[in-house]
């Protein structure tokens, strides 16, 4: 029992360390770094495209990141920042990619096919109720059937 | 007008499976470049056989400038090197190096064992160009035209048909280009 617990904390431990890249930098603040680390998670690495720049141990990331740290410390918005990136790599090393009408398909995409979804649903759901109405009878018909219920 | 309807379905499948496919057949490494019909970035680097000499991007003139990231430590760059050396007895274009994150004796020596096919190489052992360039790994090459804009960025190694149908369309519209400035 205490080899299996030794065995999967050092598992979770193995994990945990390969998360850490392995530059480290110091800040001059805490909010620089919160920036920094920020900024790392938000730019995606243009090489290993699945990663962003914090978790990629790729050496453009690691260059990247010295950039993203130089930019910090000559007091650069993270605006700026993005924008650095973007000119240089485009808008793919944007997780979130900006508003412009490239993207805008990206954002609206998936409510614009929601709406057309519940208009269908909708659309259906209609159709199948009006079927199932009881069919009105004319005027002579109804004439009729008074008739034969008088009679009976 | 109920048949038309019953036909959406269809339809959208059809267009839907048109897009993925189209997305499938992209090659998600081949990013388009930022920089095309931008200024040659600015850089002030040293040349990698002369330490002492110090360039910039004026010094990148030619008829039609061709830029290649390499680098030792770059498997396909040995596999591009006899057509960059092919490239340059053309004499169409004047190739130059960007060595990219490498060790100075190390390039120095892969240039004098294999063929130097450069008119001179820039050394950029830091990434800092290549950082402007949005270079993301070796090989790379990018087309520069008269006015020192860039006009194509080429990702991976390249061989005779790379050449044929990506390199070549170009030079000619830029050596028509040329003609016509002059």
């Amino acid at each position: 029992m205490n080899r299996l617990v030794i065995f999967i904390a050092s598992i979770i431990f193995a994990f945990n360390v390969s998360a850490f890249t392995s530059d480290t930098y110091t800040f001059d603040d805490e909010v620089t770094q919160i920036r920094y680390n920020a900024l790392v998670k938000e730019l995606r690495c243009p090489k290993c495209q699945n990663q962003n720049l914090a978790d990629s141990n790729s050496p453009i990331a690691a260059d990247l990141r010295r950039e993203v740290y130089e930019l910090l410390q000559l007091n650069k918005s993270d605006g700026e920042i993005v924008d650095f990136m973007v000119e240089r790599y485009g808008e793919f090393v944007l997780y979130r990619p900006k508003f412009s009408a490239l993207t805008y398909i990206l954002w609206f995409g998936p409510a614009i096919l929601l709406f057309i979804g519940v208009v269908i649903v909708m659309f259906v759901l209609k159709n199948s109720a009006k079927k199932k109405q009881p069919q009105q009878l004319s005027t002579a018909q109804k004439n009729k059937l008074e008739q034969i219920l008088k009679d009976k | 007008m109920n048949k038309l309807i019953r036909l959406i379905p269809l339809i959208l499948f059809i267009a839907l499976g048109a897009v993925l496919y189209r997305g499938l057949s992209l090659n998600p490494q081949e990013l388009p470049s930022a920089l095309i019909d931008k200024k040659m970035p600015s850089f002030e680097l040293t040349q990698l056989l002369n330490p002492e000499v110090t360039l910039t991007e004026q010094d990148l003139k030619g008829q039609i400038v061709l830029l290649n990231v390499w680098g030792t430590w770059c498997v396909y760059c040995k596999y591009e090197h006899p057509y960059l050396v092919d490239i340059a007895k053309g004499g169409r274009v004047s190739l130059y190096g960007l060595n990219y994150k490498d060790d100075r004796a190390d390039a120095t020596q892969w240039l004098s064992d294999y063929e130097n096919p450069y008119i001179f190489s820039i050394f950029d052992d830091l990434g800092k160009l290549g950082i402007e360039l949005g270079v993301t790994a070796a090989p790379e090459t990018f087309v520069i035209d008269q006015a020192g804009v860039i006009r194509m960025k080429h990702v991976g190694p390249i061989d005779a048909k790379v050449w044929k149908d990506k390199f070549l369309p170009l030079i000619e519209i830029l050596e028509k280009e040329n003609q016509g400035i002059s």
